[in-house]
């Protein structure tokens, strides 16, 4: 795909999560668009965010649970940047009627990097000896695409589908926590509404993060000191509207809460 | 609820079903003849298969509890889960050997059970009686195998059946209620070294010692209670999977070690 073009996708995008209005699937408009042309489109839309004063603070990781590989027929997980404008803090109010198009919400671990990590050769020991905590996280994604309608391109353009974040209540030492089998419980409005443990996202959320170092390695990014990682869903996406309030509980990790508006 | 089964009606029923768990063959569910059964004569039909293995020699073990999850108590129309017995010959060692022979279309399910150091009795019975008359918990993978064809079924039907109890696996490693947090206590189960299925305790009735609870005011409907040193198993974390011969399982419980088995 033409340099033009990927800029040209990249700023449609940009312009939709701004007026928060939808715009068709890229991948039905009778172009071929390739993965790596994907990534180009979504650096694009990444280029306007920064030019206009936002901060990039970390990635996230997606497409890693087995039931959305499938939906999207690709046996890979993406990658998206979170800015400093997408972050929350637990029990705080989310404004997603302002922000967000179509917000679903999914549980998952946050890693806190105290060290850089660049690929390729990363892996699951250097992940661990390079995280200085693990956090509850609610990651509330939301597609630029109308009704979600994504093939793998579409999530990959549109930031991997990225809308906000929360982070919890408490920090953990990977030492102390057994990634793979920590349970997470969700619940909305009260009652409980989905259970999972780490091993749904590619068998370890640590595999994740090793996978995101390989991966951006390749091109030369780096994952920093200081930077977020959002590693994966454990649970099924869901839904969320204003007035809703989500709660996630991680065995050994801690809680995080959300209201919307 | 009331009772629609003459004694002779439950004493026939119970050989029966019991026949087609000893042998293992398949049958259709009993509501066929008996449309107007109830959940009263299900549970008399079980007690008598009970009774029939205690008479045999069989000891009793423990219990289990069936239908933990709200989303499946809704499909089903009913607000209450149901419970079981284990038998002695139910009990399968870690790491050891089940004989598909033995058995019709078995599942499993991973799970935590309770074992009690207290009578617990019911009406009444609360999440905070049953941690204070726990004595430890210990991970567990049930084996279930519903003896009606096709697992097509009605509750009253699997009450009738024992709740489809077949064979228990325990892990090893016990632990104190107070150390662990059980509603999120997560659980993931491989399947010849795949992951099949992840959850957390909270699958269990928002908590598995609540599952503990009903059971002891289920039990008082009848004059029974738990008494001191039960061995129960709460219910179903995850999805009921299928297991064939020479498949291997291993469930990995956070804190708790693992439980595994192969099938034969």
């Amino acid at each position: 795909m033409e340099q033009k073009r990927i800029q040209e996708l990249g700023d449609e995008l940009y312009q939709a999560m701004l007026a928060r209005e939808a715009v068709d699937p890229l991948t039905s408009r009778g172009e071929d668009i390739t993965i790596t042309d994907a990534y180009h489109i979504s650096l694009r839309m990444l280029e306007r965010r920064l030019a206009a004063g936002a901060s990039v603070i970390g990635k996230k990781i997606g497409v890693t649970s087995e039931a959305v590989q499938n939906m999207l027929n690709v046996h890979q997980p993406d990658f998206g940047y979170l800015t400093d404008d997408m972050v929350f803090n637990s029990g705080e109010v989310m404004p997603i009627s302002d922000r967000l198009i179509a917000p679903r919400a999914e549980g998952e671990i946050a890693f806190i990097l105290k060290k850089d990590l660049i690929g390729p050769g990363v892996t699951n020991a250097d992940v661990l000896a390079a995280t200085e905590c693990v956090m509850p996280c609610f990651e509330i994604v939301d597609s630029r695409i109308r009704d979600w309608k994504i093939a793998i391109q579409d999530t990959i353009a549109d930031n991997a589908s990225c809308g906000l974040f929360v982070l919890g209540d408490q920090a953990v030492s990977p030492r102390k926590v057994d990634l793979v089998t920590c349970g997470m419980v969700v619940e909305k409005n009260g009652a409980v509404l989905s259970a999972g443990a780490g091993a749904a996202a590619l068998g370890s959320p640590v595999n994740c993060v090793t996978w995101l170092a390989n991966t951006l390695g390749e091109f030369g990014i780096p994952l920093k000191a200081g930077e977020v990682i959002l590693s994966g869903s454990l649970v099924p996406l869901e839904p969320v509207k204003a007035g809703d309030y989500m709660r996630v509980d991680i065995g050994g990790i801690g809680s995080a809460s959300v209201r919307f508006s | 609820m009331s009772k629609t089964l003459s004694r002779e009606q439950v004493l026939a029923m119970a050989e029966h079903v019991e026949n087609a768990e000893l042998q293992a063959y398949d049958i259709t569910k009993v509501t066929n003849d008996y449309p107007d059964m109830t959940f009263e004569d299900a549970y008399d039909v079980q007690w008598e298969i009970r009774r029939r293995k205690e008479g045999r020699g069989n000891k009793i073990v423990g219990l289990k509890m069936g239908l933990t999850s709200w989303a499946k108590m809704a499909q089903m129309g009913v607000e209450t889960p149901i419970y079981g017995f284990l038998a002695d010959y139910f009990s399968v060692p870690d790491g050891g050997v089940v004989n598909t022979k033995e058995l019709i279309h078995p599942k499993i399910e991973a799970e935590i059970a309770f074992v009690t150091k207290a009578p617990l009795k019911g009406p009444g019975c609360h999440i905070g009686d049953v941690l204070a008359a726990t004595d430890f918990v210990i991970p567990a993978v049930e084996v279930i195998d519903s003896r009606y064809k096709d697992f097509k079924f009605d509750l009253v039907s699997v009450v009738a059946d024992n709740a489809s109890s077949t064979r228990f696996i325990t892990g090893g490693q016990m632990a104190d209620v107070a150390e662990l947090d059980l509603k999120t206590l997560g659980v993931v189960v491989e399947k010849n070294g795949e992951v099949v299925d992840v959850g957390a305790g909270a699958s269990v009735l928002g908590h598995p010692a609540s599952s503990v609870a009903m059971l002891a005011n289920l039990l008082a409907e009848r004059g029974e209670h738990i008494p001191a040193g039960t061995f129960i198993m709460t219910g179903g974390i995850t999805a009921a999977i299928s297991v064939e011969p020479g498949d291997n399982i291993t469930v990995r419980y956070q804190g708790l070690g693992t439980v595994s088995a192969r099938f034969e």
